[in-house]
């Protein structure tokens, strides 16, 4: 077990990208002794890289540590004050016992179009930092999925840091939509902010990966009078691709995501409000 | 002394109920088969063995963690508490309440439950419904657990 | 006098208790099965894989069975392991022993049974085609009727007739501690410990399955973590795998399912279609009440008769009707085969019904509080096989309570400025009135007679000896609380005996919510022979009857002193199972229970907000004991109405992992509001009547009037996921 950041980089590297990175273990130790193929891969235990547990606060940013628990983050007051949606995203991760070892690294590793962290972490245009033999260097969160499971990260990567950069947030809205009130697998998901950069939307379970709507953001940026659910139709259309599946069905998906995104934001844009029928 | 180990095995040492263990184990077991098969505290459950039940919550370095999704690797050096630990008059108030039923959820929800009891400040920002999700039970309406933690962590836990 | 506590409470709550994977039996094998993959066909081939040394393994198949390849039950039709059919996914057909449980995982995965398929049937509503017909002419494994009145006279009479059709889907038991079992052999016996409910169904099927007699059978229940039904019937299959597995090798070994295979194959709540065709005239009065039910046995019998039989009465409610006309089927399809499930049929036809009533009243303009008042049954009125009922409980008055305690108008006049001032929450209150007989139906008791020993120890204490078993409900401190009130002893000086047939008589299975009323009455049948053979007088009571034991074995030394019962009916209780009339129970508990939802529009989710159970259950034993089974009986109820969904697959339950099936957790209910009344039993254990499953009965019903009177759609069937009202809400826009 590695003790440095550059002992697993190495191993990393001597292994040729074969060793599977774990951390919480929360996602690749599920049904764990009926998928003893996988007992045999290699695995980098991260658990004593202590150098990258702690989250802190700079001038502009926050720095979530490859370590760094979802627990961890829920009990930060400054969290909840100043990037609630980080803390609502946390609390609905599985329960105390999932929190307190799943880490926010590891949630953008599993690259799940699920992924409640990743959701609310790309709304606030989070940067993630890769390290890797031939030297550290900085993706785009947006910007970091390919294709269902497929990200922009090589094997002999580690995700060292997320960097959160904090801005006056005029607005941020967090919503799961899962089978139940705690501990479910989301159905549709939703992270939306504001700030001086536009607007951020951002969907999950809705499409292969975690994604940003950009047509719903142009809707928003342009300021596109919507009355009522059904306005967001088009727009729902050109930025997801849900799928029927195990959980729910792609015409739930697609009406509910746009009836919660209706709601919320009419709560804060004047020229999104109710003509006929609301709902 | 340190025993050779047979291929595919490992040596873990960490601390059990405030005490130093070591055991050697397949490397691919979980802290819940450790616990279980190899140290046989059976006290701790496995109800789904993906994380979702919590019958097989242990405490890992002072938090509520599934113990079937600990591979054992991870717990050298760490302070595991399990269900053993736990005296008599701290589950008095659960008794009471009507906590436990067919009990299979029961080591789980205690450990929760302890947790809550033994760090209170959580009450500041969460509820205790909100902070036993992550145990099932199929057998009450939870109420019976709810009001154990209400009435232990009002006592301190000697309910 | 204060509540007894839970007797194993403590070793529960430290984790001392033992359950069956809890055993440490040194050097035991571990046991798998390997399935079939075919929902129907004729067994070409079994191959072992070249990859693995089958000689470090024990392999049972068919040919293994010493006795006949059958399970033992009502039917004979469930094969210990397929032979050359196979009749559902998952049926087993080989199983494998080996010391590493991981070794047998991947041994298991190395067999391939290769099966020649044949038309299969899934949907139990479709009549078979030829090719898909398995038994008799129409694949109905069961049918019975009951006929009450002229029907067709009073349905032409009636000023209205309202039909409905309604459907319930399979329900999972998710009981926390799998299904698992060990076996080994003591001497020539095979002993069997385990999580079961019934210890002589499994000694039963064991004797029948491995050709021996009693003495070569030995069943003992080990702690068991929930069963809900679930722990019935199947026990018996596991249980004779895992002897046969125990034989072959000479060694002991446990078969402990995981949670995937315990979903993937063990049985369910049987799901139904239940049509209705109601007179009634314009007060509300019902007339006639048509009903028809089909249920889906599954691939084999099981206990569907049973189940059928216990639908049947309680389809009708408890209403006073004339004219009552009740048909019902249980009909053969290639799933995996239903089981036993608290409730066993009544939470289906009774979901239908009270549904039902709902639509009614809505059709007339009554008011759904006001339709059940002038329906149900006063003393002196029957149920729809005859039975006068002549309990002395004011059904009407519980009704009356329940809307009281649950300020059924107030919350009703509180939505409506809910409402207003709410851009996508909808608010209803919906209730059920209902009941469950207790102890098994019609003459079930008379014919199985259940026995019951009470012991006398040398010290003075007093041992129960029952094949009852302690799940969770909490028979061990009932059962102690009843000796102790009958002989005035102390209940620290009573024991209850674990249930091993080798030491306890065959008081018969721990179902139908018979332990405390049929069993305790047993118990304390028992208690007053033990006295009579001390010579004592029932004014005898606590340390005399003490001293009494004491003395007996100073002057019987080595003998045991035993105080036995066997079941006797109660007086003027007649059954005909021919016709189906009579006294089908020999008492009924009663229920009215509220439910108040919330609908969110933008998700179409239902929440129960609050959740009001008043119930007449005779007398209640113990307080904690007795509110538990009700909370956790409406919370199993809850998930059956709104989340649980089973995802099928070739007749093969596909979302079997917590994941994916889903149960409430702690923020998916609110607290479950309990209120007792107490009319004594007199034929039941301290007065109680059965309580165990009347709160699966009335929740589903109460959750989906609330949610029509919230959102004014009239949903028909369960569960009611989000996806499901969604579509209601969308039809509903589109007309």
């Amino acid at each position: 077990m590695p003790t440095t950041l550059g002992e697993a980089l190495s191993v990393l590297e001597e292994l040729k990208g074969d060793a599977v990175p774990i951390a919480g273990g929360t996602d690749l130790m599920v049904s764990w002794p009926e998928r003893f193929i996988e007992h045999e891969r290699t695995y980098l235990d991260l658990s004593g890289l202590d150098e990258l547990r702690a989250h802190r606060w700079t001038e502009d940013a926050l720095e979530i540590g490859a370590l760094t628990t979802f627990w961890d983050i829920v009990r930060d007051p400054q969290a909840a004050r100043e990037m609630p949606i980080l803390v609502d995203a946390a609390r609905t991760v599985g329960a105390v016992q999932i929190q307190s070892r799943g880490t926010w690294a590891g949630n953008i590793a599993n690259a799940s179009p699920a992924a409640d962290g990743v959701l609310s972490m790309m709304a606030l245009d989070a940067v993630v930092e890769l390290a890797g033999a031939e030297g550290v260097e900085e993706v785009h969160l947006d910007e970091l999925y390919l294709g269902y499971k497929q990200m922009r990260k090589r094997a002999d990567q580690l995700i060292t840091r997320v960097r959160i950069p904090r801005r006056t947030l005029e607005f941020q809205s967090f919503v799961k939509v899962g089978s139940r009130r705690a501990q479910a697998i989301t159905k549709i998901g939703l992270a939306i902010t504001r700030s001086d950069a536009g607007w951020r939307v951002v969907a999950s379970s809705m499409a292969p990966t975690v994604k940003r709507c950009c047509a719903i953001e142009r809707m928003l940026d342009d300021r596109v009078p919507v009355d009522g659910p059904g306005g967001f139709a088009a727009a729902i259309g050109s930025d997801v691709s849900p799928i029927d599946d195990i959980r729910t069905t792609a015409v739930y998906r697609e009406s509910v995501m746009a009836r919660v995104l209706f709601h919320e934001l009419a709560r804060v844009c004047p020229w999104i409000c109710a003509g006929g029928d609301s709902v | 002394m340190t025993m050779p180990l047979e291929p595919g095995q490992i040596e873990v040492a960490f601390t059990l109920n405030g005490r130093e263990v070591v055991v050697v184990v397949d490397a691919a077991a979980r802290l819940l088969d450790t616990l279980r098969y190899q140290l046989g505290l059976t006290g701790t459950k496995e109800g789904c063995g993906e994380g979702e039940c919590g019958a097989c919550t242990v405490c890992m370095n002072g938090n509520p963690v599934n113990s079937c999704l600990v591979p054992i690797f991870q717990a050298r050096g760490c302070k595991v508490e399990t269900v053993e630990s736990v005296e008599n008059e701290a589950v008095f108030a659960l008794l009471g309440s009507g906590g436990t039923q067919c009990g299979a959820c029961t080591p789980g929800v205690v450990m929760t439950v302890l947790w809550i009891v033994k760090n209170r400040d959580v009450l500041e920002t969460h509820s205790v419904r909100e902070l036993m999700a992550g145990n099932l039970c199929r057998c009450t309406d939870y109420d019976g657990i709810i009001n154990g933690v209400d009435r232990a962590a009002a006592t301190g836990g000697a309910g | 006098m204060s509540t007894p506590l839970r007797r194993e409470g403590l070793d529960k709550l430290t984790g001392r208790e033992r359950y069956v994977d809890d055993l440490d039996l040194a050097g035991c094998l571990w046991g798998m099965t390997v399935r079939s993959p075919a929902a129907r066909g004729r067994i070409r081939e079994v191959r072992f894989g070249d990859g693995v040394d089958w000689s470090e393994f024990v392999v049972v198949d068919f040919r293994d069975i010493p006795g006949p390849n059958e399970i033992r039950l009502i039917e004979l039709d469930q094969p210990v392991l397929a032979a050359d059919r196979v009749r559902h996914i998952h049926e087993p057909v080989v199983l494998v022993a080996h010391s590493s449980r991981t070794m047998c995982r991947r041994a298991i995965e190395q067999i391939e049974i290769v099966v020649d398929p044949e038309p299969a049937v899934f949907d139990f509503r479709v009549e078979p085609r030829a090719e898909q017909v398995q038994h008799d002419s129409d694949n109905v494994l069961s049918r019975i009727s009951i006929n009450k009145g002229d029907i067709e006279a009073a349905l032409a009479r009636a000023d209205h007739v309202v039909e409905g059709v309604y459907e319930t889907g399979a329900q999972e038991h998710v009981y926390l501690e799998t299904q698992g079992m060990a076996a080994w052999l003591d001497g020539d016996v095979v002993v069997i410990q385990g999580s079961m409910q019934c210890p002589f169904y499994v000694l039963n099927a064991l004797m029948h399955a491995l050709g021996r007699d009693a003495s070569g059978v030995r069943v003992v229940q080990s702690s068991t973590g929930g069963g809900f039904g679930g722990k019935e019937d199947f026990p018996s299959n596991l249980a004779i795998h895992t002897a046969l597995l125990a034989l072959k090798a000479g060694r002991a070994v446990k078969m402990i399912y995981d949670r995937a295979e315990d979903m993937a194959a063990t049985t369910k709540r049987h799901p139904s279609r239940v049509r209705h065709r109601t007179g009634v005239m314009s007060d509300g009065r019902l007339v006639a009440q048509d009903i028809e039910v089909l249920l889906d046995a599954g691939a084999y019998a099981t206990l569907s008769s049973v189940v059928l039989s216990r639908g049947i009465i309680h389809a009708g409610g408890p209403y006073a009707c004339d004219n009552v006309r009740i048909c019902v089927r249980a009909v053969l399809t290639n799933s995996v085969p239903f089981g036993a499930f608290r409730g066993f049929g009544a939470p289906q036809t009774q979901f239908a019904l009270e549904r039902h009533m709902d639509v009614i009243a809505q059709r007339l303009g009554l008011d759904p509080v006001e339709i059940r008042r002038r329906n149900l049954i006063c003393d002196g009125q029957s149920t729809a096989t005859g039975q006068v009922i002549n309990d002395g409980t004011d059904r009407v008055a519980l009704l009356d309570l329940a809307v009281a305690e649950s300020k059924f108008v107030e919350k009703k006049a509180a939505h409506v400025s809910f409402h207003a001032g709410s851009a996508y929450c909808r608010r209803g209150l919906g209730l059920a009135t209902f009941m469950h007989g207790g102890g098994f139906t019609g003459s079930g008791e008379d014919t199985l007679k259940a026995k019951l020993h009470v012991g006398g120890c040398r010290d003075g204490s007093i041992e129960v000896l029952s094949a009852i078993t302690e799940i969770g409900q909490g028979t061990k401190t009932i059962f102690a609380s009843i000796v102790a009130e009958r002989l005035g002893v102390d209940a620290s000086v009573v024991t209850i005996a674990t249930p091993d047939t080798a030491r306890v008589p065959n008081s018969c299975p721990t179902v139908a919510s018979r332990s405390a009323m049929v069993v305790g009455r047993l118990l304390e049948r028992a208690c007053d022979d033990l006295r009579a053979r001390l010579g004592l007088t029932p004014e005898d009571r606590g340390e005399r009857v003490q001293e009494a034991i004491r003395e007996w074995h100073v002057l019987h030394p080595g003998e045991a002193l035993l105080g036995k019962a066997e079941y006797e009916r109660p007086p003027n209780i007649a059954w005909d199972e021919k016709t189906y009339r009579g006294d089908a129970y020999g008492a009924f508990a009663w229920g009215t229970y509220v439910a108040e939802v919330e609908v969110d529009l933008r998700t179409c989710a239902c929440r129960v907000l609050s959740f009001h159970a008043v119930q007449e259950v005779g007398r209640v034993l113990n307080r904690t004991l007795a509110t538990g089974q009700i909370q956790g009986g409406v919370v199993q109820a809850i998930g059956w109405a709104l989340m649980e969904d089973c995802v099928w697959e070739q007749g093969a339950m596909k979302n079997t992992q917590f994941t994916n099936y889903i149960i409430p957790t702690t923020l998916d209910v609110p607290p479950i509001s309990v209120t007792f009344l107490e009319t004594p039993y007199a034929f039941g254990g301290g007065g109680a009547k059965g309580l165990g499953e009347l709160p699966m009965d009335g929740p589903a019903p109460a959750i989906l009037n609330a949610v029509a009177d919230a959102v004014g759609i009239e949903p028909v069937s369960i569960p009611l996921t989000p996806e499901q009202l969604l579509e209601l809400l969308s039809h509903d826009d589109a007309t």
